[in-house]
């Protein structure tokens, strides 16, 4: 999906292309999501972070189609500002605010796999640990407490940052999940995690084989 | 008055006085003015040559200099367009074309550290755009007073800020840079940022309007107030304090005159990201005929640059241009420098689906005017005709030949060597002296800065920061790529300009050559003090020779670049500081060379000649604040074979990992090599410890052996002549030095580590 | 035409490293009496027609949808 402002379209396109998929550009402002089997939604700046960041991506006409395909079980990723809007567009809950040093920071981070049955992270053993790049300036999760405890009590914190999140995210949670599970979020960027050539490491090409096998599965 | 002032009343009044001394104009410069037109200018009209005559936009005091920098036969070859276009244009094989400059935006980044970086970010974007390239990474070399000093503390996390905000919201991976301290930057920051950019062979735009009847589209951000004399006034006049607490400019007589106090240009990088998009659609789908974009005097220098590199003229209305500040006159309108602007030509044919494109991606298009037959530039406004100029008048700009005299202290400081300086003697002071010099501000980690910009975007990083060179990937089935690399040194210069300037071009080129690419053309951001004073005239002569004669010595031409003048506070001049930026191709980038040792028991080897060097160095800087002597001897021969022997090598797969030596020697290369590999190493030295271990000598690497490839390469650097001193082997939690020092990994990378976080938070 | 302000501000239990760091600097320049700073955003909102009542209601109605993000803001809407 490009929204204006989006940065790692493209390499979400290839992270999916890298795993064996057909990558579809979506365009913000048409309502109509050509028939995927799956949405990620990329990192960038969406309208420059205006107001907030994807505060203003989450009106745009092809929210209107993506919001109840979400609803409908369609596996929907959403990396970095992909997160945001998400958040925003409550499909997810919890905000993600300015980062504890009140810098951008880019960092190769340890991540652990907390939750194996979302569609994006089913390829992975349980408790899996990935070395991904984070960057961003607001990547602090942030949520009331009840909304906390109901994400950890209800296993929906899907990546959790291995050691102290350097964003000060709440509980250390680095990505969440909806109910039904097909709806990821999270700030780490697995897309530029694909090839240890240009990245980290190759650990994040997970997320984009593991949604193959839902399309594989489940009809929708 | 102002905006009444057409041509008509111009003639009809020729006595009017005109401000043209608070505008930047010399007394002579505006009789000349007078004289083109044959009659006085109209205020816009004198706004329009104030800015496109500044230093900043002329060049006027330093253009008979860089005449010298025109490539030779052999240096011309991979050149598709040369100086004088926007950016130098490369080609760099398999039909690609590649475009890169550096640029300086200094006084706007004293001013307003966040925007002023952030804006120069920008507008080097803009440069490469205006090429027809996909802009793909930036770099930056920044300069600042000492670093545990009050103003530092405000204008380097702004700087930083500003380049993390901009260039991160565009998209553009920042692949490299410098980070460098010194005493003279304190009233002069040097913020210089460089951008490259990618295209195909056939989709390189000129900047030319030609065919009569073609339309001029303005197209992007709104104008507005900012920046408003920001080039006449800011780039081409030295700071000095006044009374009144604001920045007044120095018409060149010593009077220190109230110019109009420029709006900070805002930066606004969502807009820039959808004119980058935008843009490329326009040039993929065939809509432009020309391209120019808005920087230093924005419609003033777009009108007339365009107008003068096409065969006729060109009429605009100025009353078309859409304002953010509708009162605007005329002349400010000509002289803002509003961000995020281009101007287009555009056949009349092609208008509505140009206009289309710009609609979809929410960018504001607006035609000006047309590109006429009469080899005028016209802008009328409120139905008068408020500008009427022959347009290479105003794009050429004068010519000065400044008077030049050797500063006069520069034999004593070139007889004040650091031989008689106090030296570590046995193992204990030696290892003192690699801490502190690895601890020091300039050789300390500089992650506190580069964490803060993506380097991840686009995907095709392959080298980053603390890398010798950026290097990215081209093209993913072939893997060709490109490297990067920017280096200076400004002690080095103020010591001897000539030699100082082929040091810093040796050092990028060497830098290139470490990742495993081959260098092949040079951009140069030459960052001085002020122009009216003879020794800076010396001091830019004596370098822009130097790199001339460097460049040819190489076999690579200069594509292009920038100088920035009057980086000066009062009396005091900054160093000389060239900063050179060398680009290399490189034909498989997963076979690139980094700086860390990457695996134990593999050989060390020093490559390369080592004399008692010590001027400029920065064991004399950090541990005696020494700066006399003579830089090191540069050696263009030795760095053309010792960059073949490591292209070579990697290509045969006999390095482990390849670091150059450059400030700080050998000590702070082998340290630097340990802590980016995460394992230490065990070497003996050749001869007195302190010369092997803190010498400057240039033309020199450190490099580890794939193991079991060790007489392969042996016999590589003999037939390729090239000096190699087996020293140890990696492997082990410390860097030891044998019979002399042993430091622990841990201890290392605390002194390292600590610094900027301590300074800076 | 009118304005109508609206105040924007992290609710109480959010963190505000922003507040903090403003705090800190306060302090530092010699303001040892501020005891807390939280940082906030004011919007001025212009409107054809009167401030009244149906006008504010519209623009709180803006305000929970567009201007400031619930999950961890709170407002208030006032004519300027």
């Amino acid at each position: 999906m490009t929204f204006p402002g989006s940065l790692d379209d493209t390499d979400a396109a290839r992270a999916a292309r890298y795993a064996g998929a057909e990558p579809v550009p979506l365009w913000h402002a048409d309502r109509d999501l050509r028939g995927v089997d799956a949405v990620i939604l990329p990192g960038g700046f969406s309208y420059g972070d205006y107001l907030r960041c994807g505060a203003i991506a989450r009106f745009s006409p092809v929210m209107a189609e993506l919001v109840p395909a979400a609803r409908s079980g369609l596996p929907v990723l959403g990396i970095c500002n992909g997160f945001q809007i998400l958040c925003e567009a409550h499909l997810l809950p919890g905000a993600l605010t300015r980062n504890a040093g009140l810098r951008f920071i880019t960092r190769d981070v340890r991540l652990t796999v907390a939750n194996t049955d979302t569609a994006w992270t089913s390829g992975y053993a349980p408790g899996q640990q990935l070395l991904v790049p984070l960057k961003s300036g607001e990547g602090a999760y942030a949520a009331a407490q009840e909304t906390l405890d109901e994400l950890d009590g209800t296993g929906r914190v899907v990546v959790r940052y291995a050691s102290d999140a350097p964003n000060g995210s709440a509980r250390d949670i680095a990505g969440v999940c909806n109910e039904a599970g097909n709806v990821v979020g999270l700030m780490p960027h697995p897309e530029h995690a694909i090839d240890p050539l240009t990245g980290p490491s190759g650990d994040g090409l997970g997320f984009f084989t593991s949604v193959l096998r839902a399309f594989a599965g489940a009809g929708r | 008055m102002s905006d009444k002032d057409t041509v008509e009343v111009a003639v009809a009044s020729p006595e009017q006085p005109q401000p043209f001394a608070e505008l930047g104009l010399t007394a002579a410069e505006y009789a000349k003015i007078r004289d083109i037109l044959g009659r006085r200018p109209t205020a816009a009209e004198l706004a329009l040559y104030s800015v496109m005559w500044s230093e900043h936009c002329s060049y006027k005091s330093s253009k008979v200099h860089l005449k010298r920098l025109a490539p030779n036969e052999e240096q011309a070859r991979q050149l598709l367009a040369g100086i004088g276009a926007n950016a130098g244009v490369v080609d760099i094989g398999q039909g690609y074309a590649v475009t890169f400059k550096i640029e300086s935006h200094n006084h706007p980044s004293f001013v307003e550290p966040h925007q002023g970086a952030a804006t120069g970010v920008g507008g080097i974007v803009r440069d490469i755009l205006a090429m027809g390239a996909r802009p793909v990474a930036v770099m930056d070399a920044l300069r600042f007073g000492p670093a545990d000093a009050h103003d530092t503390a405000r204008v380097l996390p702004g700087v930083v800020s500003g380049i993390s905000f901009y260039g991160n919201c565009l998209g553009l991976p920042n692949i490299g840079g410098e980070l460098a301290f010194d005493p003279c930057y304190a009233g002069n920051p040097l913020v210089n940022a460089l951008c490259v950019g990618v295209m195909r062979h056939e989709d390189l735009k000129a900047a030319v309007a030609t065919g009569p009847g073609n339309k001029v589209v303005l197209f992007g951000s709104r104008t507005g107030p900012d920046g408003v004399g920001g080039a006449s006034v800011l780039a081409s006049a030295t700071f000095v304090g006044d009374e009144r607490g604001g920045r007044a400019g120095d018409d060149g007589d010593g009077k220190a005159t109230a110019s109009k106090r420029p709006s900070v240009q805002v930066g606004d990088p969502f807009m820039e990201k959808l004119l980058v998009e935008c843009c490329l659609e326009l040039y993929a789908a065939g809509l432009i005929e020309g391209i120019q974009d808005l920087g230093a005097a924005g419609i003033a220098c777009a009108t007339t640059e365009l107008a003068a590199g096409g065969e006729g003229g060109m009429r605009v209305t100025l009353d078309d241009v859409p304002l953010r500040d509708p009162s605007l006159t005329p002349a400010e309108i000509l002289m803002s420098e509003s961000q995020e602007r281009m101007m287009a030509v555009v056949t009349p044919a092609n208008v509505a689906e140009f206009l289309r494109v710009c609609a979809k991606w929410d960018v504001e298009a607006t035609v000006i005017g047309e590109v006429t037959g009469d080899g005028t530039l016209t802008m009328t406004w409120r139905g008068g005709t408020v500008v009427s100029i022959p347009p290479q008048t105003a794009a050429d700009g004068p010519v000065y030949q400044r008077p030049m005299a050797r500063p006069g202290d520069l034999d004593s400081l070139q007889a004040a060597a650091p031989d008689g300086l106090d030296r570590p003697k046995d193992g204990p002071a030696l290892r003192a002296t690699l801490l502190a010099l690895l601890g020091s501000a300039d050789e300390a980690d500089k992650s506190w800065v580069t964490a803060q910009y993506d380097r991840y975007v686009r995907g095709n990083t392959v080298l980053a920061m603390p890398e010798d060179g950026g290097l990215l990937r081209v093209d993913e089935q072939t893997q060709l790529g490109i490297a990067l690399a920017t280096d200076g040194n400004g002690r080095y210069c103020r010591l001897d300009p000539y030699h100082g300037t082929q040091l810093a071009l040796s050092e990028a080129y060497r830098n290139v050559a470490m990742t495993g690419a081959t260098p092949v053309a040079v951009t140069n951001c030459l960052n001085f003090g002020s122009p009216e004073d003879p020794q800076v005239m010396w001091q830019l002569a004596e370098a822009v020779r130097g790199l001339a004669d460097g460049c040819a010595a190489l076999g690579i031409p200069v594509t292009g670049g920038n100088v920035s003048l009057y980086n000066q506070t009062g009396d005091s001049a900054i160093h000389p500081t060239p900063v050179i930026g060398v680009l290399g191709v490189h034909d498989d980038v997963s076979g690139r060379l980094a700086a860390g040792f990457t695996t134990d028991a593999a050989q060390v080897v020093l490559l390369g000649a080592t004399r008692e060097e010590f001027g400029g160095s920065a064991w004399a800087h950090v541990v005696h604040q020494h700066l006399g002597g003579r830089p090191p001897a540069p050696d263009l021969h030795a760095e053309r074979t010792l960059a073949t022997l490591i292209t070579t090598a990697a290509s045969e797969g006999l390095l482990a990992s390849a670091h150059d030596l450059s400030t700080g020697g050998l000590a702070i290369a082998l340290a630097e090599s340990c802590l980016r590999g995460a394992r230490g190493a065990r070497v003996t030295l050749p001869g007195d410890p302190f010369k092997a271990l803190f010498s400057e000598s240039a033309a020199r690497a450190v490099i580890s052996v794939t193991p079991g490839r060790e007489d392969d390469f042996a016999a590589l650097c003999a037939s390729h002549g090239v000096p190699a001193a087996p020293l140890g082997e990696t492997g082990g939690d410390t860097l030891t030095v044998e019979a002399t020092f042993e430091v622990p990994l841990d201890e290392l990378r605390e002194a390292w580590e600590s610094t900027l976080p301590a300074l800076f938070g | 035409m009118a304005r109508v302000i609206v105040d924007v501000m992290l609710k109480p239990e959010i963190h505000d490293p922003q507040g903090e760091a403003v705090l800190g600097a306060s302090r530092r320049l010699g303001f040892g009496g501020v005891t807390g700073v939280r940082q906030g955003k004011r919007f001025e909102v212009e409107i054809d027609g009167p401030a009244d009542a149906a006008a504010l209601a519209a623009i709180e109605e803006l305000a929970r949808e567009l201007l400031a993000n619930p999950v961890i803001e709170e407002f208030t809407v006032s004519s300027g």
